[in-house]
C-alpha cells in the first residue's frame, strides 16, 4: 500500500514509544500516534491527557483534548492541579509530544505570537501545558512540518523550552526533562546531538533527498554521518490509521 | 439565570467561566452579554467561544488565560482582532495551563502566590511580569511563583446540585474546585436539581459544598455547545462552524443578535438552536459503591 507523508509522520512517532511508557498525549497527529502505537507494539502505554484523564481507552477519535470518550473506559479523571503537580512535576511523565508555528534550531518552540509580543503580526493561541510539558516531561517528540518559516534559526518568542536559552543549557537553566530528543517531520527526523544541543538530520524518509530537508530549514542544517532508514508504514499500520482510528480524515489530511 | 446574573455579577468584576472542554457555561456567558455587563477581566484556561462571543459583545476590559484557541478547529477571531490591533483593544495577562492552576490553588487556599519549578527558559516572565521567583527557604532552589487569582464572582455547570449548591461533577473537573473556592461569589448552574437525598447517597461525588455557593440555576443544555459527560455530546459542528463566523465581525454580530440578544433565555435560545436532542449521551452507568460501616 502507498502512503501519504502525514500518515508516515504518525507512524514514525508512534514507533518511538515503548510498550509500558506513560505518555502525555496532545490532541491531532500525537493521539493518533499514540493510539496506533497501542494497538500495535505497546499495548501497555498509559496515555494521560492534560484535561485530567489518565490511561485513556477512547473508543473514537478525540477532537479536542478534553473528549467525553477520554473518560469513559479510563483508569482515572483527576482535576488539573493534580496533573500538573502529582503527575507532570512530579516526574510521573515519561514522554510529552509537542508541536508549534514555529520551532528553531536548538528546538525551542513558538506557540505564543509571530513578530513582537506586544504588537503581534500574527497571535498564536499561547502555551496551554507545553511549556510545562517541555521542562518535566523526561523527554519530548516534536512533531511538525518542514518549511522555513516553521523552522527559524531562532524563533519570536519561546514558548517551550528546548536545548539552549539565550546561551544557556537546560542543566544551567535547572530544566528536569531532557528536552527535545527527536523532531518528527514529513520528510525526515531530526535530532538533538547531544554536546551542542543543535538539531541535526538523523533519518530520511524513502525517496527523499537530504537537500530537500535543507531547504525546508533556516539555519545550516548539519547531519549525522550515518543516517537511520526509516521503514514506510506497514499494511497493518495504514489500515489501523485509514480504517479504525482516523476513518473521516480528520488529522490524516495532506 | 436572569436574576443570578442580575445580583452577582458586575460591571468591572473579575468573572471565571471555568470548565476545561467539559462542563462551559455558555447559558450564563449568554445572559451576561445580555445584561451588557462591561469593564470585565475574563479569566478561564481556555478562553473558549464563550469568551471570543463576550469580546466581540463589549463586556471585556481584560483577558488572563494560558491557551486562546478554537479547540480543534481554529482561532478566536474576535481575541485575535483585538490582540492584532484590528478591534477594540483588549489588556492581556498571560500564562500556561501550570500558572492557571497555581494561581487559583492560591485563591483557594487564601495564599498570596503559588510556587512552582516552571518558566525556566521561557518568555513567558519577560511577557507577564507578574510571574515571578522566589528563593526556597529549605533548599536555596529558585522556584516560579504566580500570583493568587481571588475572582469576584466564578460560575461553574455541574451535572446536578441539590438546592443548597451542593454540587456533583463527574467527567473531566478542570480547575472548578479551586476556581469555586477562590472566589467571592459562586453561581452553580446545572442540568439537574436534584433532592439532597441524592447528594447523601453519592457524598465523594459532590466536588463543591452548598457553603461555598451563593446561587443555583437550572439550565438544562446550559453547557451546549460544549458538554456534560452523561447527558449531551460536544456539539462539534458548531465549534467548526464558529471559525467562519468569528472569522467576519458581522456575521458574529448576527450570531450575536440572533442567539443571545434575540432570545430571552436558555429556552429559547434551546428551540432556536434545534436538534440538540440528537447529541442525547448514551448510557454507559456505573454501578456504584457500598457507603455502608
Amino acid at each position: 500500500m502507498t502512503h501519504t507523508p502525514t500518515e508516515l509522520m504518525a507512524t514514525v512517532a508512534a514507533r518511538e514509544l515503548r510498550d509500558g511508557e506513560v505518555v502525555f498525549v496532545g490532541i491531532g497527529l500525537p493521539n493518533l500516534a499514540c493510539n496506533l502505537a497501542r494497538a500495535t507494539h505497546a499495548p501497555n502505554l498509559v496515555l494521560i491527557y492534560e484535561s485530567g484523564a489518565i490511561g485513556a481507552v477512547p473508543e473514537r477519535l478525540p477532537v479536542s483534548i478534553g473528549d467525553p470518550s477520554l473518560v469513559t473506559g479510563s483508569l482515572m479523571v483527576c482535576g488539573m492541579a493534580d496533573v500538573f503537580q502529582s503527575l507532570l512535576q512530579n516526574g510521573r511523565i515519561e514522554v510529552g509530544f509537542l508541536g508549534g508555528a514555529q520551532v528553531d534550531r536548538y528546538g525551542n518552540i513558538n506557540t505564543t505570537v509571530v513578530g513582537a509580543y506586544d504588537h503581534p503580526d500574527v497571535r498564536l493561541p499561547g502555551s496551554g501545558g507545553a511549556a510545562e510539558i517541555a521542562i518535566h516531561a523526561r523527554r519530548t517528540v516534536i512533531i511538525s512540518r518542514l518549511s522555513r518559516r516553521a523552522f527559524p534559526d531562532a524563533v519570536d518568542f519561546v514558548t517551550s523550552p528546548g536545548h539552549r536559552f539565550r546561551g544557556r543549557t537546560r542543566r544551567e537553566l535547572g530544566m528536569p526533562g531532557a528536552g527535545p530528543v527527536k523532531v518528527v517531520t514529513d520528510k525526515a527526523v531530526l535530532e538533538a546531538e547531544a554536546e551542542t544541543g543543535e538539531l541535526v538530520l538523523a533519518a530520511l524518509y524513502p525517496g527523499v533527498e537530504a537537500d530537500e530537508v535543507r531547504a525546508g530549514v533556516g539555519w545550516r542544517l548539519r547531519s549525522r554521518p550515518h543516517l537511520a532508514k526509516v521503514d514506510p508504514p506497514t499494511d497493518v499500520e495504514l489500515r489501523l490509521l485509514r480504517d479504525v482510528l482516523d476513518p473521516q480524515r480528520l488529522y490524516l489530511k495532506g | 439565570m436572569r436574576d443570578a446574573v442580575a445580583a452577582l455579577v458586575r460591571d468591572g468584576d473579575t468573572v471565571v467561566i471555568e470548565g476545561f472542554t467539559h462542563l462551559i457555561c455558555f447559558a450564563a456567558g449568554h445572559e451576561i452579554i445580555r445584561q451588557r455587563r462591561r469593564e470585565l477581566t475574563l479569566c478561564r484556561l481556555t478562553p473558549d467561544l464563550i469568551y471570543d462571543q463576550m469580546i466581540a459583545a463589549g463586556c471585556a476590559r481584560k483577558l488572563v488565560f494560558s491557551w486562546a484557541g478554537n479547540p480543534g478547529a481554529g482561532s478566536l477571531h474576535a481575541f485575535r482582532r483585538a490582540v492584532e490591533g484590528k478591534g477594540p483593544p483588549l489588556e492581556l495577562e498571560e500564562y500556561s495551563h501550570f500558572g492557571m492552576v497555581g494561581r487559583l490553588s492560591a485563591g483557594a487556599a487564601r495564599l498570596p502566590f503559588w510556587p512552582m519549578r516552571n518558566y525556566m527558559g521561557t518568555d513567558l516572565p519577560a511577557a507577564n511580569p507578574r510571574i515571578a521567583s522566589i528563593e526556597c527557604p529549605y533548599t536555596g532552589e529558585r522556584l516560579a511563583t504566580v500570583p493568587a487569582l481571588n475572582p469576584d464572582v466564578t460560575i461553574v455547570h455541574a451535572q446536578r446540585a441539590d438546592a443548597d449548591g451542593n454540587t456533583q461533577i463527574w467527567g473531566l473537573l478542570g480547575v472548578q474546585k479551586e476556581a469555586a473556592f477562590a472566589s467571592r461569589r459562586v453561581i452553580v448552574v446545572v442540568e439537574e436539581l436534584v433532592d439532597q437525598s441524592v447528594i447523601r447517597a453519592d457524598p465523594n461525588r459532590t466536588l463543591i459544598p452548598g457553603i461555598a455557593v451563593d446561587a443555583v440555576v437550572v439550565e438544562p443544555w446550559g453547557a451546549h455547545p460544549s458538554y456534560a459527560q452523561g447527558y449531551y455530546d460536544r456539539d462539534n459542528a458548531f465549534y467548526v462552524g464558529w471559525e467562519p463566523v468569528s472569522r467576519d465581525p458581522a456575521a458574529l454580530a448576527a450570531y450575536l443578535d440572533e442567539y443571545v440578544y434575540g432570545v430571552r433565555d436558555r429556552r429559547e435560545y434551546v428551540e432556536r438552536s434545534g436538534g440538540l436532542e440528537q447529541l442525547r449521551a448514551a448510557a454507559r452507568v456505573c454501578a456504584g459503591v457500598n457507603y455502608g460501616y
